[in-house]
This record gives structure tokens, sequence and C-alpha cells, in this order.
């Protein structure tokens, strides 16, 4: 190499400004995502790990490893761990914070010192949720459902508090995004010119400000209800354990579209960049993510249908949810029409955009029984509503964060992971999840409720059968894992624009520089012109050819 | 010459703005989503207050009878002038005048403290008679159904109240502090005039709180 070669390599981001304090206290959005990444990875792994042993206790109906009181404990910590300290940050906080400014050609966040404030108060709120295991755990589920939230002699509080300490760093990270995307776009990007990601991150940052307010101050409630007893919930003094649940469901369904929505916003850059077409119905799925976020302040009641809302509440609650198969179904659709005559390239994050048009249409369907008055009657807390929520959370969201991961790779570490080794571990994760899951679908439909330890007999040969796959699943994170660790020393060094998209991040180097450009970034053609762009290069290339 | 006077006069301008316009704007439309934030917090417990009022009110009625309305009264105007106190130093500082924002300043704050202090008392009083939340309620000669929701209801909220006039005058304390540093010009005056929406807000909040509870019947 030489030392002109060097001193460029020196000056992208993981580099320039060097050292440990440098990062800690960094003010650049990419380091910034970066040390979310760290931290959402590490949650994972620890939400991961309660997971097997929920599988591995449910092998047999005997006691296998643990007794029913410590797997309450499990299954409430994995569910919150999961949902607060990895879905709901994973690609707004980790991914997000790294690709937004690149792909409006920004310089940086709007509010860098916020930023990192924001990383600083989820580790904070990490800690604190963590220190309730060594304070004696917490059994209540992660809904912390009233009343026996308030009488549980477990450490409930310390993990509710963590969560709503959580929920700044969610409401922080909204609030850059929202003022990021409407002031720092680089001349030229009109709202119509912005990539899908960037609007997928917007509706989702409206409702990560306007909904997890709520659940702050619901979280508040019930502490000051545990500590001090004033019965705001409690029906003996004159409270409705019901208000809680229309509290918490107020922010907590909107919160699952804070964790789709963003994954719909990567899934609409993968199909377009690998089937190397312009995207169809760029404007339909713009909206959609706008309407997804609206409707979904509407439909929390689809939650309680059995908790003893009134009957006309609930038929409203299950009309309105039906409408969010609309710009679901939407969004689907477009996607399937991009892919259609396209040159479809099948690259390990196209492969994970696949995975989730197959796994989050399943999980959405399922969703449509679910929203079903009648039916809801017999599925509600059986392992149906498991299956389905993993099917959409774990199927739809984690996939489509893999697949960006995957895609955004080479950007972020400037190395490239193993295609080959990377395919193995996705057609493990594949297989081990529907074999996972699936088998909770029916399960369900025969009547397992969840959240129990044991089960009669009938259920055990299904309940093992998903226990050998959640091993499968684990062996393909295991590989994940090793390959691309292996990818940050010995990957081969990654090109500009491996995949030839046409966002703005693949215009600055891999990794890019400490300031993103190298210079004032100008729109000079649409996010998805590829009906425009690949034939000039495809000239380009053939010049290029001949010249030699 | 020119040139590093500009210099000096843009040190405000970070990096990734290219101009100053492009900062405070963006720095305004974050604030006005903080306060939306901040509303739907309060949202919440204005909830709660519209579901048990409805269940009791008769209780309700009863029980804000033993809220001061005098004090109740002299705190909301206590809090209007603070807010054009606050209005008034951001003026100042557009024109220029220096001196004029940090006295505005210093009586927003003053007018702050006198706020708390008058709740200390009217608390103080209500911990005397026992008119407290839950179970703590040892109160009696309320009548109706659980009086001591109300004041459950009455304490979250203003006591949250309470905690936000105090987050708010760190914030003035802080733009203060700065103000007196010399930091701000009619050219860059951003983080008063934040302060100053905060505070509006502050303010705003306590405007429904005063009728709700003191201005039943």
């Amino acid at each position: 190499m030489s030392t002109l070669e060097k001193a460029i390599a020196d000056t992208n981001y993981l580099k320039d400004p060097p050292g440990i304090k440098n990062w800690l206290f960094t003010l650049d959005h990419k380091r910034i995502g970066v040390l979310y990444l760290y931290g959402i990875m590490a949650s994972f792994l620890l939400g991961g790990i309660f997971a097997m042993l929920l599988r591995l206790e449910l092998l047999s109906p005997d006691q296998v490893i643990v007794d029913a009181d410590t797997y309450n404990q499990f299954f409430t910590l994995h569910g919150a761990v999961m949902i607060f300290l990895f879905i709901i940050p994973s690609i707004p906080a980790a991914l997000g914070n790294f690709v937004l400014p690149l792909m409006i050609g920004a310089k940086d966040v709007a509010f860098p010192r916020l930023n990192l404030a924001s990383w600083y108060i989820y580790v904070a709120g990490a800690i604190i949720c963590l220190y309730s295991i060594v304070a004696g755990g917490a059994d209540t589920g992660w809904t912390f459902y009233t009343p026996y939230s308030t009488q549980t002699s477990t450490a409930v509080i310390s993990l509710t508090f963590g969560a709503f300490v959580l929920g700044f760093s969610s409401i922080f990270t909204g609030i850059n995004f929202i003022a990021t995307i409407h002031k720092l776009r680089a001349p030229g990007m009109s709202w119509f010119k912005m990539p899908l990601m960037v609007w997928a991150l917007y509706a989702t940052s409206i409702i990560q400000v306007m909904a997890t307010p709520v659940l702050g101050i619901t979280l508040v409630l019930l502490i000051v209800e545990r500590a001090f007893g004033i019965g705001i919930f409690d029906p003996a003094m004159g409270g409705d354990p019901v208000l809680y649940q229309h509290f918490f469901w107020f922010y907590s369904h909107p919160a699952v579209y804070i964790m789709i929505l963003p994954a719909m916003g990567i899934i609409s850059e993968l199909i377009s960049t690998f089937s190397h077409k312009k995207i169809f119905g760029y404007k339909m799925i713009a909206f959609s993510s706008l309407g997804i976020a609206f409707v979904s302040f509407l439909v929390w009641g689809h939650h309680m249908f059995v908790s003893g809302q009134s009957e006309l509440a609930a038929m409203v609650f299950s009309f309105l949810t039906f409408f969010v198969g609309i710009p679901s179904g939407i969004k689907v659709f477009n996607w399937v029409a991009t892919m259609y005559k396209g040159s479809i390239e099948l690259k390990t994050p196209m492969l994970y955009a696949l995975s989730f048009l197959f796994l989050f249409t399943i999980g959405g369907f399922t969703g449509i029984v679910l929203g079903s008055l009648a039916v809801d009657v017999h599925l509600h807390d059986t392992y149906f509503i498991v299956a389905h929520f993993h099917y959409v959370m774990m199927g739809g969201t984690v996939m489509a964060f893999l697949g960006g991961l995957h895609y955004w790779w080479p950007k972020m570490w400037g190395r490239m992971y193993s295609e080959f080794w990377a395919k193995i571990s996705l057609a493990l994760i594949f297989i081990g999840f529907n074999a996972t899951f699936f088998t909770q679908f029916i399960m369900g439909s025969q009547g397992m409720p969840r959240r129990y330890a044991t089960y009669v007999d009938t259920y055990h040969r299904l309940h093992a059968f998903s226990t050998y796959g959640s091993w499968v699943l684990g062996l393909g994170f295991v590989v994940m894992a090793v390959y691309l660790i292996h990818s940050l020393f010995k990957g081969s060094k990654a090109p500009a624009n491996p995949w030839r998209s046409l966002t703005m991040e693949w215009e600055t180097t891999s990794p890019p520089i400490t300031h993103n450009f190298d210079r004032p970034m100008v729109l000079e053609h649409g996010p998805y012109d590829y009906d425009v762009i690949d034939p000039k290069r495809r000239l380009e290339d053939h010049k290029r050819e001949v010249s030699k | 010459m020119s040139t590093e006077s500009t210099d000096k006069h843009l040190d405000f301008l970070e990096h990734h703005f290219s101009t100053p316009q492009q900062q405070a704007e963006s720095a305004k439309l974050g604030m006005w989503v903080f306060l939306l934030t901040e509303i739907l917090l309060f949202g919440g417990l204005f909830l709660a207050y519209a579901v048990y009022r409805s269940w009791h009110p008769e209780m309700f009625y009863n029980a804000h009878l033993f809220l001061d309305r005098e004090l109740g009264t002299f705190n909301t105007v206590v809090l209007i002038i603070s807010s054009l106190t606050m209005a008034l130093a951001i003026r100042s500082m557009q024109l220029g005048k220096r001196k004029q924002t940090i006295w505005m300043l210093v009586a927003t704050l003053a007018l702050a403290a006198v706020f708390l202090v008058v709740k200390y008392f009217e608390y103080s009083h209500k911990i005397h008679l026992g008119q407290l939340p839950g179970k703590f309620y040892t109160f009696d000669g309320i009548e109706g159904n659980n009086p001591h929701v109300f004041f459950s209801v009455y304490f979250l909220m203003t006591g949250l109240h309470g905690i936000h006039v105090i987050g708010g005058m760190f914030a003035i304390g802080w733009v203060l502090r700065r103000t007196i540093r010399n930091d701000f010009s009619s050219a860059y005056y951003t983080p008063i005039e934040m302060t100053g929406l905060y505070w509006h807000l502050v303010d705003l909040v306590w405007i429904f709180l005063f009728p709700l509870f003191y201005l039943i019947g």
C-alpha cells in the first residue's frame, strides 16, 4: 500500500479520530450507530439465551432445567429484553443512525449531542432493566399487567423503570430523525426523491414521539401504584385495572409498528437494488408507511377483546384492525411487482428480503385471524398468538434487520462477508425458524395456552419438535456470528458500491470518511432510477472492455 | 477584517449545518416535536382525570372544595406573568439588549420560585390534614366514594407539573448563565427561544390544571 493510499484509508470514520475516548464521546452518527449495534447485539444474545432456555424447558412436560417460577421470569426477561432492548432500537437507532444522514447526503443528524445522549440513556436503561435479574427477576410478562404486577414480590420496579428510561432514548432518536429528514436533505432531494427507507424511518419517528410518552406515564403510574399504593389501577380502591391495559396498549400497539415499519423500509431498498429495477409504486409505498403509522394509533383495543371492554368498542377495534391489512398489502404487492421482470440477483440481502416477504405474509394473515372477534375468543393467550407475533417480529423485523445488516455491512466496515457461509446461515435460520414457530400455530389452534412451564402429554411431540427447531435456529445465528466477526478481520476489501445501488450512501467510500462525503452532495438522480442509470453503466462497462 | 468578524459571528454554527437559518429552524422543529411528547405525557394523566371524574362526579366536586382557590388563582397569575417576562427576555435578545435579557430571565426565575413556594404551602397543608393519595389518605369529611382518588390524581398531575417547573428553572438558569457569559447576540439566541417555548408549555399545562382541579362546579 502506498503512503497516499494509507493516508486515505486512515481518514475513514472507524479510525479518525482514533482512540477509545473519541469513540465514547463521539458525535458522529456513524459511530453512534455502531455503538448502538454493539448494544443491541449484546441484548439479542441475552434475549436469545433466554429463548433457548425456555424452549429447552419445554422439551418435556416434566421439569427439564428450571422450576415454574424461574420459567416465568425467563419468559418475562426474554420478552422485555427482546422488545425494549433489542427490537425497538435495532433498525432505527443502529442501522438508521448509520445510514439516514448518508442516504440524504447530510454530514450528520440534526442534533448530534442529543444522539449521543440517547445512546447513554439506552445503556443506563439497559443496566436498570438488567439489574432486575440480580434483584430477583420479574415474572409478570413483558406487559406488566395489573393487578399482578403490583402484587408480585419480584423486581417489577427496576424492570419498568428501565423501560421508562429507555423510552427517552427512543423519543430522542425520533425527534432527531424528524428534524434531520425535514431540514438536512441534500439540495435537489425533494420529499418524493427520498429513498423509501427514509420515509419508513420518518413514519417510525412519528410513532416513537407520539406513543412513547404515553408508555412513560403508564409506567410511572404503575411504579407509583406499586411503591405507594395510590389505588389508581386497584378496583378495591376505586381504580381500574383495565385502564392500565388501555394505557399500555396505546403505546405498545403502535410500538409494534415502530418495529415493523423500518423493516419495511429496508425491504424496499433491498428489493429494488437486487432486482436492478425502479421500485414499483413509489408514492404508494411512501404513503402506506404514513398510513400504517396513522392506523396504528386506532387499534390498541384488539389486545383487549376478552378483558372486559364494551362489545361496541371491541367491534370498532376489530373493524379498524382489518384496515392495517390495506397499507401492508399495498407494500407487499408493490414489492412483488418490483421484482417482476427485474434482473434479480440472489445475494444474501435479497434472500433475506424474500424470506421476509414469505414469513411476514404468514404473520400478517394470522393477524387478520386474531383480529376477528369470535376466532380470537378461542385463540387468545394460546401459542397461536405467540407464533403470530414471532412471524411478524422475527420473521419480519429480524429478517429485514439481518438483510439490512448484510446489505450495509460493507459500507459500515469496509469488508465483505463470506457469501457462502451467509447463505448456509440463512438456510439454517429459515428452516429453524419455521420448524420452531409454525409448530406453535398448530399447538395454539389446538388450545395450548401460552406462558405455561408444563403441558398435557397431547402436545409433547409438537413441543419437542419446536424445541429441535430452536436448536437449528440457534446454530444458524452461531454460524452468522462466526463469519461476520471473521469478515471484520479477514474479509476482502469492499468497493464503494458493491451492489451497484443508486442511493446516496453508496457514493462515498466504504467505510465512509469521517465527514461522510468528500464534496457537498447534490441529488443527481432518483434513488431507484435503474431504468436510466443501468443502461449508461452498461455502456461505460462496454467502452472500458473495448479500450482494454 | 470583514471575514474575521464573520467567522467570529458564526462561531455558533455547527459543522453539519450550511446556514444559521437551517440550524435555527432545525432546533425549532425539534423543540416543537419535543413539546408534543410532553403534551402526550400529560395526556395520559388528563385521561385518568377524565375517567375518574366521570365515575365519581359528586366526590370530585366535594373534594375540590378543599383546594385553596385563592392560592390557585394567585399561582395562575404568577405563571402568566412569568410567561410574559420570558417572552420579553427573548424579545430583548432579538434587539441585542443583553442587560435587559438578564433581568427578564432573573424575573422569570423568581416568579417560578414564587410558584413553587406557594405550592409547598398548599402541599404541606394537605399532608397535615391527611388529604393524601391512595392508602395514605386519612382525612375524614369528604362525602362520596373513594375521595383518595381525587388526591391521587391531584398530586400526580400537579407533582409532574411541579417537576417540569423545576426542570424549566434549570433551563432558565442555564441560558441565564450563558447570557451573562455573552454567548448570545441578536443573531443567535436559539437556546433562549427554545427555553421560552418550553416555559410557555409548562405555563399552559397549569392553565388547564387550574380550572380542572380548583374550579369544578
